[in-house]
């Protein structure tokens, strides 16, 4: 129990290393998935275009929308943007951390499908092949051709086999110039992007230093006061279970009580248990009453005192204090925050 | 299970040892990428010197960004440079430390992609191949000086119709290599003499308060993560609590009592962690004094008590 605690404990605290090993998977599996796609430049004089710009900005649209997909907090995120204030005030600084957060982490595969694209080279060549210049790359001295013909002709450029326009302009010459241009932008592309996600990252602890250390601990809040609400209702499902089967059982054995004596006395200390991790909510009434209740009107961010007079007066109370603390320091030493 | 505890420990205790661990990934990074780069000159007048010094520049400058960006440091000694004095007073020496630190580290992976650039050339004939002065080489010297450019631009393909067949064009080449491996070693070894007198020399001047700027450093660094990990800790207790309490408001007909008394020695003991601070309120104010005042650094009030 306490390794899993402590598995479980480790990759929650170390959840930003963890979707940051998640988006770096991304942006290695788009470069791969560009490696892997075969480029087919149609050489048509207007489906070039489309072809290649769909290549170049498809994908990313694609990349960006499954970042969101598969990211967990998108669900934590909504919940807590739709669920009905009820004695908990809403902070807006909180929900758009979350969402900046997840923005940022959904970017980053599709900027690297971009810049691979771009340094590649292939896209922007298939796209502008049509746009050369002709009158300073070209030889002048070929006999000028209508606009559809030369259009035509220089569509073939990507497709090497098939191109018949060597005299117009030689194909290695058109393809370095394109290339040459589209690794200009995709380095550009690179650099701007570089630059914003280095100012984002300093401008942050020059004004809203202390607006975020509050964002960041309330979007934690939120994410682990979610998952111990499912691991008590999880728990809380598993002794609803047992006592409702047991109390089965006993029914079905009152028939029979002379052969079934003896399990009464083994349930006790099971029964008393499971009755003990109930809290009190032993019907189906009163449990669909408390989950209806935790999302209409989640309880204000306020613990109250114990108000029991009763509970002061047990030993127990007294020694339990001096134990517990250490093992919880040794846990908490484990936690970062990448 | 243990072996992971070390591990993280290690990792942790020693920020230094992961700093060193991603400039060092980022320089492998860096050649891998020049090595993966598909170089393709234009072999056009006057977009060869831009592609070649482009490609030159521009990568070093995202790489030094990706240095200052992935380094977890930078953004420790930025808050430490703005934050509000408060009951803390700000050294300078940390800072100036903690800045150099990071610059020497972000620095690296650009002059790798520079170095290796250099001693294998390509960027260098690129930019420069119609720079040459065509006198020299037996090919080029009897051309017109319009073609003559149009020619030496073209040197660093060697697939061009023009240059497939042209000894001229090798020796240019070579010539520019030449150049290049010269300029890329010479580099490396002005580099790695200041880098050598650095370290050699820096004991002589301010030891003492470079050992002060390194611990306080070291301190700021682990303060924030501990810092980091008690707020994770304590939102863990304090939504154990909510939750709770919640459950407990749910039971109004049962006797509380006999069902709680095992919660209640919980509660007394995570009472006890929360530190008394049981709300919204004590929270944000927890964290805005963390901010605006950082405590002052004697902790003897606390050992004493």
């Amino acid at each position: 129990m306490d390794k899993f605690r402590m598995i479980f404990q480790f990759l929650q605290s170390n959840q930003e290393s963890f979707m940051s090993g998640i988006c770096g998977i991304m942006a290695l599996a788009s470069a791969q998935m560009y490696s892997a796609f075969d480029f087919n430049c149609p050489c048509l004089p207007h489906y070039n275009l489309a072809y290649g710009l769909g290549i170049l900005l498809v994908p990313p649209l694609i990349l960006f929308l499954l970042g969101f997909v598969l990211n967990n907090n998108v669900s934590m995120l909504a919940e807590e943007w739709r669920r009905p204030q009820g004695q908990r005030g809403k902070d807006p600084a909180v929900l758009r951390y979350m969402f900046c957060s997840m923005a940022q982490r959904a970017m980053i595969a599709p900027v690297v499908w971009v810049s691979v694209t771009l340094l590649d080279g292939k896209c922007i060549i298939c796209a502008f092949c049509t746009s050369v210049p002709v009158e300073t790359l070209g030889n002048a001295s070929h006999p000028s051709l209508s606009q559809r013909e030369m259009e035509r002709v220089l569509a073939r450029i990507p497709c090497r086999e098939i191109y018949d326009g060597q005299e117009l302009i030689t194909n290695e010459v058109a393809t370095r110039y394109l290339r040459c241009i589209s690794q200009a932008l995709g380095w550009c592309f690179v650099l701007l992007m570089t630059t914003l996600a280095f100012l984002v990252r300093s401008l942050r602890p020059c004004f809203t230093q202390a607006a975020f250390l509050k964002s960041r601990y309330w979007s934690h809040y939120i994410d682990i006061e979610r998952k111990l609400f499912d691991e008590t209702c999880t728990e809380h499902a598993k002794s609803f279970a047992k006592v409702c089967i047991q109390q089965f059982f006993e029914g079905m054995s009152t028939d029979l009580a002379a052969t079934h004596c003896h399990q009464p006395r083994e349930a006790p200390t099971d029964a008393e248990e499971a009755a003990r991790k109930l809290l009190g909510i032993t019907d189906q009434g009163t449990m669909n009453m408390a989950l209806k209740s935790w999302h209409r009107c989640k309880p204000p961010l306020h613990l109250h005192p114990p108000a029991l007079p009763g509970s002061n007066g047990w030993a127990g109370a007294g020694q339990a204090p001096t134990q517990p603390p250490a093992p919880r320091r040794e846990i908490a030493a484990y936690y970062s925050r990448v | 299970m243990d072996r992971f505890r070390m591990i993280f420990q290690y990792f942790q205790s020693n920020s230094e040892s992961v700093m060193n661990g991603i400039c060092g990934l980022l320089a492998l990074a860096s050649v891998k990428m020049y090595n993966s780069f598909d170089f393709s000159c234009p072999c056009l007048p006057q977009y060869n010197m831009a592609y070649g010094l482009g490609i030159m520049f521009v990568p070093p400058i995202v790489l030094f960004l990706c240095g200052l960006i992935l380094n977890r440091q930078s953004l420790v000694m930025l808050e430490e440079w703005r934050r509000p004095q408060g009951c803390r007073k700000k050294d300078l020496a940390v800072i100036r430390y903690m800045f150099a630190s990071i610059m020497q580290r972000a620095m690296v992976a650009p002059i790798i992609w520079i170095v290796v650039t250099l001693l294998d050339g390509k960027c260098l004939i690129c930019a420069f191949s119609d720079s040459v002065d065509p006198g020299k080489f037996a090919g080029f010297a009897n051309t017109s000086l319009v073609q003559v450019h149009q020619l030496l631009a073209k040197v660093p393909c060697k697939d061009d119709e023009l240059m497939r067949n042209n000894t001229a064009r090798k020796a240019v080449s070579r010539y520019l290599r030449c150049w290049s491996q010269a300029l890329g070693w010479s580099i490396l070894l002005i580099l790695i003499l200041a880098a050598f007198l650095a370290r050699w020399l820096r004991p002589c001047f301010n030891q003492a308060t470079l050992m002060q700027a390194r611990h306080w450093s070291n301190y700021i660094d682990i303060e924030q993560k501990i810092f980091e990990e008690t707020c994770c800790e304590h939102s863990r207790l304090f939504a154990h609590k909510c939750i709770l309490h919640f459950f407990e408001s749910m039971q109004q007909e049962i006797k509380l009592h006999s069902s709680s008394l095992p919660k209640e020695r919980e509660g007394a003991e995570e009472e006890d962690l929360l530190q008394g601070i049981t709300d919204q309120e004590k929270v944000n104010k927890l964290l805005r004094t963390w901010y605006y005042e950082k405590p002052p650094l004697d902790v003897s009030k606390v050992t004493q008590r």
